[in-house]
């Protein structure tokens, strides 16, 4: 951590940005030639259509969502969780990463919907971010304003936590051994 | 189980006519492959010329278990899918049978998580364990040969109670060999 260098924000994106959005918080961040920018909750999705339709970014593919909870991280960070949005122009063949901070404001250990955790969708822009947004939902109760179908995916719908949780124990809370048995007169 | 029922219960005929039937049962009992995950592929390999299934009568993979004999589970098994992993077994007409292949459907494996399945046996009668991560074909042949043996000495369970599964674990059949020693130095001299 102290031989962290200074992040070198030569991107162009983050100029082009800065020029485009003037009121609003943007940060950024870079990591080995990658570019993150971190945006407040409210603005991401003006971001993201400016991101997607300006013909100096086009960021034309949306590669990944991810989420990720920062529980227990050795550093300090802006919020508690944070999904990440993975954009690529083909065109220009340049890659941008596009981060939101969210902060629970009720205990995260079951599943009930926190009006804190909750994010404008991007389906709208790039359909293909249906799934891993349902992802991110499912995995880590994050929800999408505005997404068409936001049911869990790779869980089952009466699955009764959002399992990549940090405070969610990794053996899980007995939901591997409560199922019904069947022997052998069973047919 | 049709044509047991028709035989007398005593008699010398009974006897041979028993022996022929489990003779020609042994001899083709039709795998359900349900392979979810690396150790399909060894299923594969089973399956194919090198150590070919055919010789035991299984070649035919049955992919409808309404017409499978043998329940080859070869992979981990999340929670989710056990509903689709019962309702196969049920669908199965006795006899039937069950062998658990590999460290993963008998135990969980190394994927001691919150959705993988803590062994299939939890959930559904197991007659056969098959150690291995994969097992070499040969161990899953010496799985099935397990039950051929079964079926050769015992015939079928008796009808009727709960019938308990076999529970037949198999040893492995190969002896490991030891680490070759040749003459390489690491790092620096
Ligand atoms: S036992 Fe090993 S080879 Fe088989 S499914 Fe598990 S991890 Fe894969």
């Amino acid at each position: 951590m102290a031989t962290a260098s200074k992040p070198n924000l030569d991107h162009p994106t983050f100029a082009i940005l800065k020029e485009a959005f003037p009121a609003i918080t943007l940060r950024g961040t870079e990591y080995r030639g990658q570019s993150t920018l971190i945006v407040e909750p409210q603005d991401l999705h003006k971001v993201m259509t400016f991101l997607k339709n300006d013909p100096r970014c086009d960021y034309n593919f949306l590669s990944d969502v991810v989420g990720i909870d920062y529980l227990g991280y050795p550093a300090p960070t802006i919020g508690r969780f944070a999904v990440v949005y993975n954009l690529c122009s083909y065109e220009r063949d340049d890659r941008f990463f596009v981060k939101v901070f969210l902060d629970p404001s009720i205990p995260t250990d079951g599943i009930e919907e926190d009006p804190a955790l909750y994010v404008d969708s991007v389906c709208d822009l790039w359909p293909g971010a249906e799934w891993t947004e349902r992802e991110v939902f499912d995995m880590y109760g994050i929800r999408f304003r505005n997404h068409p179908d936001l049911r869990r995916i790779l869980t089952w719908k009466e699955f009764p936590a959002h399992p990549l949780r940090k405070d969610y124990p990794l053996r899980g809370r007995g939901e591997r051994e409560t199922y019904r048995v069947i022997d052998r007169t069973d047919a | 189980m049709g044509i047991e029922a028709a035989i007398p219960a005593q008699g010398f005929l009974t006897t041979s006519l028993q022996k022929l039937i489990n003779w020609s049962r042994r001899s083709a009992l039709w795998p359900m492959p349900f392979a979810t995950a690396c150790c399909g592929i060894e299923l594969m390999a089973t399956a194919s010329s090198r150590y070919d299934l055919a010789r035991f009568g299984m070649e035919r993979m049955s992919f409808s278990p309404r017409q499978a004999d043998v329940l080859i589970v070869a992979g981990r098994v999340g929670i989710k899918m056990m509903p689709v992993l019962q309702r196969i077994y049920q669908q199965m007409t006795e006899p039937r049978w069950v062998i658990s292949m590999g460290a993963c459907a008998s135990t969980g494996g190394v994927f001691d998580t919150y959705a993988t399945v803590q062994g299939i046996d939890q959930f559904i009668p197991v007659d056969v364990y098959v150690p291995g991560c994969p097992p070499r074909p040969e161990m899953l042949l010496e799985g099935i040969r397990a039950i051929r043996r079964h079926i050769d000495q015992e015939g079928l369970p008796p009808t009727g109670g709960k019938r308990v599964p076999l529970s037949i674990a198999i040893e492995p059949t190969h002896e490991v060999a030891p680490q070759p020693t040749i003459g390489v130095t690491v790092g620096a001299t």
